[in-house]
């Protein structure tokens, strides 16, 4: 157990230290000089030696890296080319709004996948499967760019019962969570049928019915247990994508968060920006695979003695 | 993703509907440039007119260009990219992971940590990422969609030749002294693409949402150039006036990738494949 656990922390650790070093070197695969990118043709000579110095880009990549490792443990990530803000400050701001969607989103898809994935095996080949499985293969074909555009269509255009975008007004955080959630919602949903019909047939549930238990306690004390361990997994490590699948949402709401940001901070080339909201979102989602790989470890016996 | 019961077997009227829009999209995209029109042909008069007005059958936008026209164009790009980046990626992965599977050791531990660099960013956002120092363009969009698509390939077929490097014909081979690049070819390979054209095959509809979803963002195609993306993005802005600036090219794409998905379960279930789960 303390070995496996041990194992795991360190290869996070690892994975981490790699995306930092990742992060640090991207501005390096501009195709030509980043700095030209940056300022444009009228750039004069000592304005971009000024801004190459600033960016560290006039030292060897073994150097930067190093440095900006260093910068990265002392929560110093740069300043901002247009605001000269720090990006440290500037990730902080943000990173309430992002927590916020992307856990509300997160929610919007466990809701609505675990009673209808339930159902769905429950009564298979009824109408709530056929539902299920519709909205499984309709929520992974649509891409949360449209899917938002058109619940604001629907919700906010046509009823005004919502929003258009923002994060002031209440309910603002409705339609956001519903398009970020409803693909991860449509994953979980089949995955959901799929585990428990699985287990539904196998000869410890038959034993379970056979002794007389009642077909509730079969489902929830013996069937679901077992159905939901991949389930558990998933949900995990799909938080983890929902950080990113964030950036599109925001873009779409305007919701004010780290994916907006680093949009933003794309199109104003501001790279030490875009560099921090990569890092905030790969240490993210790092983070949550090493949770959930804890979870998994606790939850199923199994996994402990591999590895 | 595991597979759900057994129930869809055979082809159904879905999957022979899902193959139709999949020749359709295909058969556009090679034609687009005959039968498109000019999807450039600004003509102020007619901005933001419904679908059914006179030259512009599924409406126009916001500069009066013919939607259909775009549509076209777009279908073009899109599957352009999502077969050049799954062709790249599938390849790459595919030679990556059957080496390092048939190798072992060293080097598959080596290849396999680098895969396991290249998870520790979500796809998307490594895409996102590469798109915006790479630059715009069709091209770009290629490199960054690959360079994210390939672990996928890379850990099926190491899974694939781990488990085949044992088998009699392979040592068989081996024993008759055949260089290691002609077994993994010619003896592993053979047994080995089942999962990976069922993987290939999802990818394509993850390239097709990914594309969009660049130029989405601005960081695809550029214009005056069409993408359904960029075409989403810019009908956003008139969501009040012209839904249908939205609602037809994310009809488009939506069709396009249920279609492909679709396509995908049914191989998956034809070939009785189990993918591992991400």
């Amino acid at each position: 157990m303390t070995a496996s656990l041990a194992r795991r922390l360190l290869a996070a650790l690892l994975t981490a230290l790699a995306a930092v070093c990742l992060v640090a070197v991207l501005l390096r695969l501009v195709p030509g000089d980043p700095v030209d990118a940056m300022l444009g043709e009228g750039a004069t000579a000592a304005d971009r030696a000024a801004l190459r110095a600033a960016l560290g880009l006039d030292r060897p990549v073994a150097a930067q890296v190093a440095a900006y490792l260093g910068g990265v443990l002392r929560l110093d990530l740069g300043e901002s080319l247009r605001t000269g803000r720090p990006v440290a400050a500037l990730l902080a701001e943000r990173l309430p709004a992002t927590a916020e969607l992307a856990a509300a989103g997160w929610l919007v898809a466990v809701a609505l996948a675990l009673p209808l994935g339930t159902l769905a095996a429950l009564r298979r080949a009824s109408a709530w499967d056929r539902l299920a499985t519709t909205f499984a293969s309709l929520g992974v074909s649509i891409p949360n760019f449209w899917l938002g555009p058109l619940l604001m269509l629907a919700f906010s255009v046509r009823l005004g019962w919502l929003p258009v975008s923002g994060r002031d007004e209440p309910g603002a955080l409705v339609l956001p969570a519903l398009t970020l959630g409803t693909a991860l919602a449509a994953v979980l949903t089949r995955m959901v049928r799929a585990s428990l019909l699985e287990v539904l047939g196998e000869d410890y549930v038959r034993a379970a019915r056979a002794k007389g238990l009642g077909e509730a306690r079969v489902l929830w004390a013996h069937a679901m247990r077992n159905a939901l361990l991949p389930v558990v997994t998933v949900m995990g490590l799909q938080l983890g994508g929902l950080l990113a699948g964030a950036v599109i949402t925001e873009t779409v709401f305007a919701w004010p968060g780290v994916g907006l940001l680093m949009v933003e901070a794309i199109g104003q080339r501001d790279f030490p920006v875009v560099q921090g909201c990569v890092l905030l979102i790969s240490l993210g989602y790092v983070t949550v695979n090493l949770l959930t790989d804890l979870v998994y470890l606790w939850a199923d016996p199994r996994v402990r003695s591999e590895a | 993703m595991s597979t759900g019961g057994g129930r869809r077997s055979g082809a159904g009227t879905g999957v022979r509907l899902a193959a139709v829009v999949v020749a359709l999209w295909a058969l556009l995209a090679l034609l687009a440039p005959w039968v498109a029109g000019d999807a450039g042909a600004i003509a102020l008069e007619r901005i933001l007119a419904p679908p059914g007005s006179p030259g512009c059958p599924l409406g126009c936008d916001d500069l009066g260009r013919s939607q259909l026209a775009r549509l076209l164009a777009g279908a073009r790009v899109s599957f352009e990219v999502a077969l050049a980046s799954v062709a790249v990626s599938a390849t790459l992965g595919t030679a990556l992971g059957l080496c390092a599977g048939y190798a072992g050791g060293r080097w598959d531990g080596a290849a396999m940590r680098v895969v396991d660099v290249f998870l520790a960013f979500p796809g998307i956002l490594l895409a996102i990422a590469l798109a915006a120092v790479l630059g715009p363009g069709i091209g770009n969009v290629i490199v960054a969609l690959a360079a994210v698509g390939w672990t996928g390939y890379a850990r099926l077929a190491r899974a694939q030749a781990l488990a085949l490097r044992g088998r009699e014909h392979v040592l068989a081979a081996v024993a008759l002294g055949t260089p290691p690049a002609r077994i993994v070819a010619r003896h592993v390979l053979p047994l080995a693409w089942a999962p990976l054209l069922v993987e290939a095959t999802f990818g394509v509809a993850a390239a097709v949402v990914a594309e969009a979803g660049l130029s989405f963002l601005g960081l695809g195609v550029q214009p005056p150039q069409a993408s359904w993306g960029a075409m989403i993005r810019d009908g956003v802005r008139y969501l009040l006036v012209a839904p249908h600036a939205v609602l037809v090219p994310g009809l488009a794409l939506a069709a396009v990738v249920l279609a492909v998905n679709l396509l995908g379960d049914a191989l998956r279930d034809r070939l009785d494949v189990r993918l591992r789960e991400r």
